[in-house]
């Protein structure tokens, strides 16, 4: 019997109802940052208006509405393509995705399982993805997407190493794996003595956090990382030959990857559900409304960069990841170790 | 038959014969060889401008060889010339570069009015110039904007197109049409300026010089893209004249050829002062920032011809039926892509007996087997976004 | 004023977000609407009575798209005991703008002040027939023909523009 919000529920029950807020959040997160970020943010940094008219209120219902519409269209397959492998590569993608929120917690009891290891598993499982774009490629029998694809693969892999140094350094200083025990660390930290806003992360990781959210760019091959997905080159590279409910599958894998990686973001750097002077049941209650605005203000980075600047070409790309970001990475590490041993 | 001075004759410029020897050797080869891969850019592609088609070969990421097909949009103008008479012709040549409408009637009408011996008023000849070069700002404008687009970033396309309207409005103010203005006629202008015009056309040329510097912050200044731009697509200076590149991207390898200032006088250009911009590198940067620099010389130049304004007739007197004598001429100018020129050939009739028309773009594209030779794919999309051709000025 | 150098890449970051917050020039279409400038060329509209079936105008067009037919009548003649007159009578006049390019030659040829140009533009149908205007709705589209506007400074006067 857990006793959440003060309610009590029986463990099949609590099962259930897990599962189906996770699935439940990858499309809504997707179509929450989608509507707010790629229609209305683009839009007015691009001095235009965006969506106006679906829903009748600034056009809220346009996602949702374009979602019904790619889910009538014809179930194209490529003549030549590999049948099983181009049908399945978009669920490896967005099932990689489901797998990270296994583990984001979002209240003190709002989370499906805290693992002791739980940023590792996190980071392990969201390069599943790789997997599923290798996939997408080579099944499509294109040579555009064969091209993105290929791209995809070492652009993805590269920006894993500094993604997990980023996250090091936030592990050393909380002294735990466990997402939950870092927001806990965050909560009842102190900033030299002073505890009014605990001691979020971001303070003492300034640099973690950049190097995350660049690295984040990466994984999510968002401009300006969006070799593989070149508009102006390879027009949607290894999606090139996917339409439909295929199609929307990557879409919702792209914008549930993004809240995924926001929302770590936001657990690791920003202390997650808690607000310093909340605890107990009241935090369950508040908690995911703060990790929401939390991730939205995280994402609202990645974005605006996503609109200002143009792509980095590969080899370029590839510099940057390994002469670059790795041993900052790296510095950030040693300092942040010699720190927690000298305090 | 007139002739103008040559690139060859400006200064900095030596012609390599050696180097020409390997030049228009262009073939379409398109059999499968084993380890490359061949790939077709086109001609329905984000990057070409257009129904440009890039048969490439690959060999992974790298160029071998790469040829340009054109002719998807053919229209036959030459054709369509033999059969109008010379207000038609000067109606329908505003599609060719279609951005820059109104530069492309100033030639032909140029040529028309030569082979008469008919000169327009001095007021019609600023006017023309003050369009032109507003057909130039607002070519230029979206240059700035969408060369960021074939890079990646989106945001500044919409920034080129939202203030490429003002200066779209400016000309449906005065023609009637935003794209094709339809303007010319032989002897002069259609029309006078319509009142408050160029009260109106101040305040837009200073709405343009922010936009310039908002590009010039936004998209020239941030280090992705001069890390994408330069030292890409290096075109040499010879190498460039002998392939007929001209305009901004030949200014921008160093050759310090422009036909406002160095070619047959031609409109109010003598009358005003102007810079004439190059670069030495040769590289997509520098025909960026070129372009950039030519704006605001345009935006100044547009400033000058508005202050020195000459009152009195737009049209000179000519008949109603216009039969132009025989004879042929060759009139070329310094349009936004590059150099543009009209071979008129008339026999006495109310139409030409034969129009040739020297687009820009046409030889400006030429370049390309020789420019894509072992450079990446995504440099492929940078230099042809840097060389900036229309393809219905390449196809007309 | 001095406009201070950031590195590119803030830079750019500061010009997009004050973007983000200034308000956006979009004229929302068809809720909105911008009025065009009076010399527009929107449409072609026909006064029939100042037309003599000259066919100037049909034979300069370039795409050919104005289709005439007249006849001639015998009209009493002014003065008693004098000839009969002859006038023509305009039966069909039919302009395409599926073909018509907007170049305003037609407009310019007619000696007669019998067609104008118009800035209204919002006449597309989803029959492309129906793009066929005869000369009723030419006629219809007179009331929206401007006056003539005034010319800038410098410009010779007595110049009549249409």
């Amino acid at each position: 019997m857990t006793t959440t919000l003060a309610l009590q529920i029986g463990w099949g029950t609590t099962l259930a109802l897990k599962t189906v807020i996770v699935l439940a959040i990858i499309p809504l997160g997707a179509l929450v940052l989608g509507y707010v970020f790629l229609l209305k943010m683009m839009s007015h940094m691009q001095s235009r208006l965006g969506p106006m008219d679906p829903g009748g209120f600034h056009g809220w219902f346009q996602l949702v509405g374009d979602g019904m519409k790619f889910l009538q269209k014809e179930d194209i397959m490529p003549e030549q393509a590999d049948k099983r492998v181009f049908a399945t590569a978009p669920a490896v993608v967005v099932i990689s995705t489901f797998l990270v929120f296994l583990v984001i917690p979002m209240g003190p009891d709002l989370v499906v399982k805290d693992l002791d290891v739980g940023v590792f598993y996190a980071l392990a499982v969201s390069s599943l993805s790789v997997i599923g774009v290798l996939m997408a490629g080579w099944a499509s029998a294109n040579k555009y997407a064969l091209l993105g694809a290929l791209r995809a693969a070492g652009q993805l892999i590269a920006y894993e190493l500094p993604l997990l140094l980023a996250v090091t350094g936030v592990v050393v200083q909380a002294n735990t794996m466990s997402l939950q025990g870092i927001v806990y660390a965050q909560q009842d930290g102190s900033i030299f003595g002073w505890s009014g806003v605990g001691n979020p992360f971001i303070l003492t990781q300034f640099v973690g956090f950049l190097l995350f959210v660049v690295a984040a760019q990466a994984e999510l091959t968002q401009t300006p990382f969006d070799m593989p997905v070149a508009e102006s080159e390879l027009v949607a590279g290894y999606m090139v030959e996917y339409t439909g409910f295929r199609f929307l599958f990557f879409f919702i894998g792209e914008f549930g990857t993004a809240t995924a990686f926001a929302a770590l973001a936001a657990t690791l750097f920003l202390g997650g559900w808690s607000l310093p002077w909340v605890h107990g049941d009241a935090a369950n209650w508040l908690g995911p409304i703060v990790l929401f605005v939390k991730l939205m203000f995280v994402a609202f980075l990645m974005f605006w960069a996503r609109f200002t600047y143009p792509r980095l070409r590969e080899d370029q790309l590839q510099a940057l990841a390994w002469k670059v970001l790795i041993p900052i990475g790296l510095v950030n590490l040693l300092v942040t170790g010699v720190f927690k041993v000298a305090f | 038959m007139s002739t103008t001075e040559s690139p060859a004759n400006a200064p900095g410029f030596e012609v390599d014969r050696d180097a020409i020897r390997h030049l228009a050797d262009a073939q379409i080869n398109v059999e499968l060889d084993t380890g490359d891969m061949i790939i077709n850019l086109g001609p329905q592609h984000p990057a070409t401008h257009g129904t440009l088609r890039l048969v490439v070969r690959l060999d992974g990421e790298r160029v071998l060889a790469a040829d340009p097909v054109i002719g998807y949009m053919h229209r036959g103008y030459e054709k369509l010339t033999e059969f109008r008479t010379y207000p038609q012709i000067t109606t329908l040549i505003n599609r060719i570069d279609w951005l820059s409408s109104f530069a492309n009637e100033v030639p032909f009408v140029d040529a028309a009015e030569r082979l008469m011996g008919v000169e327009a008023p001095p007021r019609a000849a600023y006017i023309r110039t003050i369009l032109t070069e507003l057909s130039r700002i607002a070519t230029f404008v979206l240059f700035l904007g969408e060369m960021g687009l074939q890079l990646g970033a989106l945001t500044p396309a919409f920034y080129g197109f939202r203030d490429r309207e003002h200066v779209l409005n400016l000309i449906e103010g005065a023609t009637g049409g935003r794209f094709h203005p339809n303007f010319n006629r032989i002897g002069g202008l259609k029309d006078d300026l319509p009142w408050g015009w160029i009260a109106e056309t101040r305040s837009v040329m200073s709405k343009i010089l922010t936009a310039c510097d908002t590009f010039e912050d936004l998209v020239a200044g941030n280090e992705i893209f001069l890390s994408r731009t330069r030292g890409i697509g290096v075109i040499p200076g010879e190498i460039g004249a002998a392939y007929g590149v001209s305009g901004s991207n030949l200014r921008a390898s160093g050759v310090d050829w422009d036909l406002r200032r160095d070619g047959r006088p031609y409109l109010a250009y003598p009358e005003i002062d102007f810079q004439v911009w190059t670069h030495p590198d040769g590289d997509s940067f520098s025909r960026y920032w070129v372009r950039l620099q030519e704006t605001r010389e345009s935006v100044r130049m547009v400033l000058q011809l508005l202050d020195g304004l000459p009152a009195g007739p737009v049209m000179a007197k000519v008949p109603r039926i216009i039969k132009v004598p025989e004879g042929e001429v060759w009139a070329e100018t310094e349009n936004p892509l590059g150099q543009m020129g009209y071979y008129v050939v008339s026999k006495g009739a109310t139409g030409p007996f034969r129009v040739k028309i020297r687009s820009a773009s046409f030889s400006n594209v030429s370049i390309l087997p020789w420019l894509l030779k072992g450079v990446y794919v995504p440099d492929v999309v940078t230099i042809l976004a840097s060389l900036y051709f229309i393809l219905g000025d390449i196809d007309r | 004023m001095a406009r201070i150098k950031l590195p590119g890449m803030i830079g750019g970051l500061g010009i997009t977000l004050k973007q983000l917050v200034t308000p956006t020039v979009t004229v929302q279409y068809p809720h909105e609407k911008e009025d065009p400038p009076t010399r527009a060329r929107g449409v072609i509209a026909l006064q029939e009575e100042n037309c003599t079936v000259c066919m100037l105008c049909a034979r300069s067009c370039p795409d050919w798209c104005i289709y005439i037919e007249g006849h001639k009548e015998k009209r009493p003649p002014r003065r008693e005991g004098g000839r009969d007159r002859t006038v023509s009578v305009l039966d069909r006049f039919d302009i395409d703008y599926a073909l018509c390019m907007y170049c305003g030659i037609c407009v310019e040829v007619c000696p007669f002040d019998a067609i104008h140009w118009s800035p209204e533009y919002e006449y597309s149908e989803p029959d492309i027939a129906k793009l066929l205007h005869d000369k009723v709705k030419l006629g219809e589209w007179m009331p929206s023909v401007p006056d003539a506007e005034p010319l800038e400074v410098g410009a010779e006067s007595g110049k009549k523009k249409k």
